[in-house]
């Protein structure tokens, strides 16, 4: 009985938005928009903030980086200084760690040296990563072939590396590099596994552009990482470099480690590990030559913007729909005060103040609806096409799909209730007798 | 399908229908209290064919409204077919109009969206009553003024007289204990007119009850009783038969 009731007043209801399929099309235009922009805005805020947490995810959310800077006062002063420079983390420092801290699973310490990589006669710029063979235990690099550093390497000097795949392709267009010969400096080494390329890690956009300038220093001057065994980059390339700058001729900087990661147990203990860190090396160093980056602090911050990224737009995105809800609201209030005589007929045959309300409001739903399932439509092609000619990552959750669609319904209900009541309300002699 | 509410008196049993006691209507209009209806004591039976007759301002309309339970009486009691109709919510009353008054306009009063046969589907729709029974009965009342061959016709394409027994048809959907007519020819020339009042006196024969108001005498001629009203209250009434 009740389905059947239905059957009939949704049947009159689509007769009577075809009636006027121009007004319809256009009231519902509004709820489309409406959803197809919250759709939309979600894919994207969704799609970006998938996009940074990734990238933050690839610095390995339990790491503390600890990198080696110029402290600031001796920028200053390079002009003048010609003298030897000494900063930077030393294997003091990551001893320190080790010995010091609880809860640290891991230290990375690193030695970065830009050199020159030959191979027959083929050059090109790449950086030596003078390294631990745990170091993939940090690292997103994954092996592709052969086998990583070992302890004995490690333990003998071995000369031997590690490329990744990009020296791979610029070194050995054709050949297997594997124990073929490198050249890096005046010592050869023997190639003995394949890394993956380093990401470039994006966490923030102020992270961006400091990335942006540094990948643009470095696209001349590296084109890949070479692994060697610290020790042998100890013993090869010392911890002097020598800088010549056009004013003030040589200028010889002393740096140990450029770098060290230190990887704990668990997330909770980022936080006190980085204090500790900070503690112990301002203790052992006057000059603030280090700097802590805290992938987990950066993925959580990202977070927080990317949260409050979708919500503005998802706010600006509501108001389309409120909007279109005020659309709909205007137009059935006409159409009501239009059916003023059809109204009262009804109610003169027996229809309850319920039925003439389930009649407009079945109205209001149906265009709500319509205009629900056709904004899901667009808003599932927007994103696409932002993704195939913006290149930006979007990313439609059913969560945004049943959200837009549940807020075009509470539209529907919300504005038009009014409208039904009115017409519910009317009193049936006044409406019969209305022209 | 609405419930209907209890019956409260049987009046039925001598076949009364229509029972008013000292039915009252006045209207606030400021300080002025207007009364319209003063103690009206009337009584229809079963079979009747009653003319309401009475000029302008005399207060036939809200007669119409009160016995089509459009609208309640101020004072006084009114029994529909055994049921207290002057106490009632509206959604009851929604149910009495539904169930046991066939109402028929001046004006027709034709939903222009709907075709001959759902216009007179709309009150049995509003009872509740089912698809197929509905289509059913709406032919065979179609039929039954003559206009089986248009079922499927929009009001605008039908003449008034056509028209006008749609709105007839409608009013017997439910079989109703009362059919009310409002100056049911007032909108016709008289050729369709003489057709419409044909049916009400064929419906008369077949033993329905009817109320027709108006302010033509020779409509009023074809009923069987008359009453004339006069500032609220009722003048005169006679037997035409």
């Amino acid at each position: 009985m009740f389905l059947y009731r239905t059957k009939r007043t949704l049947k009159l209801g689509i007769k009577s938005l075809w009636l006027h399929r121009l007004r319809s099309t256009l009231t519902a235009l509004g709820i489309i928009f409406g959803v197809a922009s919250v759709i939309a805005m979600l894919a994207i805020g969704e799609g970006a903030s998938r996009d940074a947490m990734a990238q933050i995810a690839r610095l390995g959310s339990l790491n503390i980086i600890v990198k080696t800077v110029q402290p600031p006062e001796d920028q200053h002063a390079t002009g003048q200084q010609q003298s030897l420079q000494e900063y930077g983390l030393t294997y003091d420092d990551a001893e320190r760690f080790r010995n010091s801290i609880p809860g640290v699973q891991v230290i990375v310490p690193v030695r970065r040296v830009a050199h020159q990589a030959w191979y027959r006669n083929r050059k090109i710029p790449v950086e030596v990563i003078g390294t631990v063979p745990w170091h993939l235990e940090t690292s997103p690099i994954r092996l592709v072939m052969g086998r990583f550093l070992s302890n004995y390497d490690m333990d003998y000097k071995q000369d031997i590396c590690v490329i990744d795949e990009r020296v791979m392709n610029e070194l050995f267009k054709f050949d297997d590099p594997r124990g073929q010969f490198i050249k890096i400096g005046s010592d050869y080494y023997s190639v003995v596994g394949i890394v993956s390329p380093q990401p470039i890690a994006v966490s923030s956009e102020q992270q961006k552009a400091k990335d942006a300038e540094a990948s643009k220093k470095q696209a001349g001057a590296n084109a890949g990482n070479v692994y060697i065994p610290l020790t042998t980059v100890k013993n090869r390339f010392g911890e002097m470099s020598v800088k010549i700058s056009g004013q003030s001729g040589a200028n010889v900087e002393k740096v140990e480690l450029q770098e060290i990661i230190v990887k704990v147990a668990n997330a909770d203990l980022v936080l006190p590990t980085r204090d500790i860190l900070q503690t112990v090396l301002e203790r052992f160093h006057k000059k603030t030559d280090y700097e802590l980056t805290v992938p987990l602090e950066l993925l959580e911050q990202a977070k927080r913007t990317q949260r409050i990224f979708s919500i503005v737009l998802g706010s600006i995105a509501a108001i389309s729909l409120l909007v279109g809800g005020i659309g709909i609201m205007n137009i059935m209030l006409a159409t009501v005060s239009e059916r003023t005589r059809e109204i009262g007929i009804r109610r003169a045959l027996g229809a309850r103040k319920k039925d003439i309300i389930f009649q407009f409001l079945s109205e209001t739903l149906l265009l709500t609806f319509a205009g629900g399932i056709l904004g899901i439509f667009f808003g599932c092609t927007i994103p696409f096409f932002v993704t195939h000619f913006g290149n930006m990552p979007t990313v439609i959750t059913a969560m945004s799909l049943l959200l837009s669609f549940g807020i075009s319904g509470a539209v529907g209900i919300a504005f038009g209730m009014y409208p039904a009541y009115r017409a519910a309300n009317m009193d049936p002699i006044e409406s019969l007798r209305h022209e | 399908m609405d419930k209907l509410p209890a019956r409260n008196l049987d009046f039925t049993a001598d076949g009364s229908i229509l029972v008013f006691e000292k039915l009252c209507k006045s209207y606030q209009l400021g300080a002025v209290e207007l009364k319209v209806l003063r103690e009206i004591d009337l009584v229809v039976k079963k079979g009747d064919y009653l003319a309401v007759m009475g000029p302008s301002g005399s207060g036939k309309s809200t007669l119409l409204n009160l016995i089509g339970c459009l609208d309640r009486p101020s004072n006084g009691k009114y029994y529909l077919g055994g049921h207290d109709v002057s106490t009632l919510d509206d959604n009851e009353l929604s149910a009495i109009r539904g169930r046991h008054i066939g109402f028929v306009f001046q004006s027709f009063n034709l939903i222009s969206q709907l075709n001959v046969l759902e216009n007179i589907e709309v009150p049995m729709f509003y009872q509740g009553m089912s698809e197929h029974q509905s289509k059913v009965r709406a032919r065979e009342l179609a039929e039954m003024v003559g206009l089986g061959d248009r079922v499927h016709h929009r009001p605008s394409e039908l003449s008034g007289g056509q028209q006008q027994r749609v709105a007839i048809a409608r009013s017997l959907a439910n079989d109703p204990l009362i059919i009310l007519a409002d100056e049911p020819t007032g909108n016709l020339d008289s050729q369709s007119g003489r057709d419409i009042l044909n049916i009400l006196d064929m419906l008369y024969q077949q033993g329905k009850t009817l109320i027709v108001i108006t302010h033509d005498e020779d409509i009023a001629k074809h009923s069987q009783r008359e009453i004339r009203l006069f500032d609220g209250r009722i003048d005169k009434q006679w037997y035409n038969r």
